[in-house]
């Protein structure tokens, strides 16, 4: 079977993008995310600019036609988004049912109640 | 059968729905134990008034979070209690048999382990359907070849922990993973387990609510993404 380098490409694009986004916390992480992020939106004007770039591109790992090229481009970044969010939800899920948990045991009895043995104040409270 | 005299044990009940069978199980764990906490996992219906009704505290979810979220959210609740030694987990649709729980209890008092699993495999008494136990004994192969334990009944919600393990405990899979995550705490934390027999009282009530095969698909699911 002939690889062909854009094949390559794509299962190492993906392979990074899964371990980074299953990893990745903290600030780097997110910096590193953000500034692709950045690059990408520029890549994307110029490529609007210069849809021939698609072409050259393409040629450069194989790819038939631009088009193809960024339709592979598209599912990869899909992929990507895909994982971010599912990510972040389970975070989300973590995080209220934290809150939850909390609202239900703060609202529940004691297993054994004790007394408030705190001494009232000896004075009223001066709020001058 | 109150053990030493001290109440020194906490049932811990998840509870979704269970209006029909919850007085009932609530008040024959009562027989056997006096501590039962219900956590009722956002119920729409009287489950968690008639398992007070019955003797048991209960701690209300304000939402439904999972079956796995109630047992932690139970454990943290016995953990409150500092004369609290042993946890009990116990199913709230009748289908486990309170003598099996006084046995694990017995056997985590005698010493020898800190962590009692119930089996259902480890004598004849329990009836599961074909289907049933094909699906079990996946996922106890999955989960022998993926956590540090040897188990013979990976899925069984009757158990018997002592507190230093309780303590370290932190189901965070809210679902029905949290089976599976349980059994992969304990073998990381390298504490001493053993099985119990259990029987599982598979009545038409229970078979009808019980864990559909494709939840089975779903568990995995979950515990290969965690």
């Amino acid at each position: 079977m002939k690889i062909v380098l854009i094949q390559l490409l794509l299962i190492v694009v993906v392979i990074v993008i899964a371990a980074r986004l299953l990893r990745g916390r903290g600030a780097r992480p997110q910096a590193v995310r953000r500034l692709g992020l950045l690059l990408f939106a520029a890549f994307a004007v110029w490529s609007i600019l210069f849809p021939s770039v698609w072409n050259r591109i393409a040629k450069l790992v194989g790819v038939g036609r631009g088009t193809d090229m960024v339709l592979y481009a598209l599912v990869v970044a899909f992929l990507s988004f895909t994982l971010t969010t599912y990510v972040r939800f389970r975070d989300f899920e973590a995080r209220y049912t934290k809150l939850a948990r909390r609202q239900a045991l703060t609202e529940a009895a004691r297993p054994h109640d004790v007394p408030d043995t705190r001494e009232p104040p000896k004075e009223p409270y001066a709020g001058s | 059968m109150m053990g030493s005299g001290v109440d020194d044990t906490w049932v811990v009940i998840p509870v979704y729905n269970e209006e029909k069978v919850i007085g009932d199980v609530v008040a024959d764990v009562r027989t056997a134990f006096a501590q039962v906490v219900c956590v009722d996992d956002g119920s729409t219906d009287r489950s968690a008034d008639l398992a007070a009704s019955a003797g048991a505290r209960v701690v209300r979810h304000p939402v439904n979070l999972g079956q796995g979220a109630a047992l932690q959210t139970g454990f943290e609740y016995a953990l409150a209690d500092p004369s609290m030694e042993f946890v009990v987990t116990f199913d709230a649709d009748g289908q486990h048999q309170i003598a099996d729980a006084v046995g694990m209890v017995e056997q985590l008092r005698a010493g020898g382990a800190d962590v009692v699993f119930g089996s259902r495999f480890l004598d004849e008494r329990s009836n599961p359907t074909f289907a049933k136990k094909m699906v079990l004994r996946a996922a106890v192969g999955y989960t022998n070849l993926t956590t540090s334990t040897k188990l013979t009944d990976a899925h069984n919600g009757l158990r018997a922990i002592r507190r230093p393990v309780v303590e370290r405990l932190e189901i965070t899979q809210n679902g029905m993973a949290h089976a599976s995550e349980l059994v992969a705490q304990v073998g990381a934390l390298k504490v001493r387990y053993a099985e119990h027999p259990v029987h599982i009282l598979y009545t038409d009530y229970s078979k009808a609510k019980g864990q559909s095969l494709w939840n089975s698909i779903n568990i995995l699911a979950d515990l290969i993404l965690r």
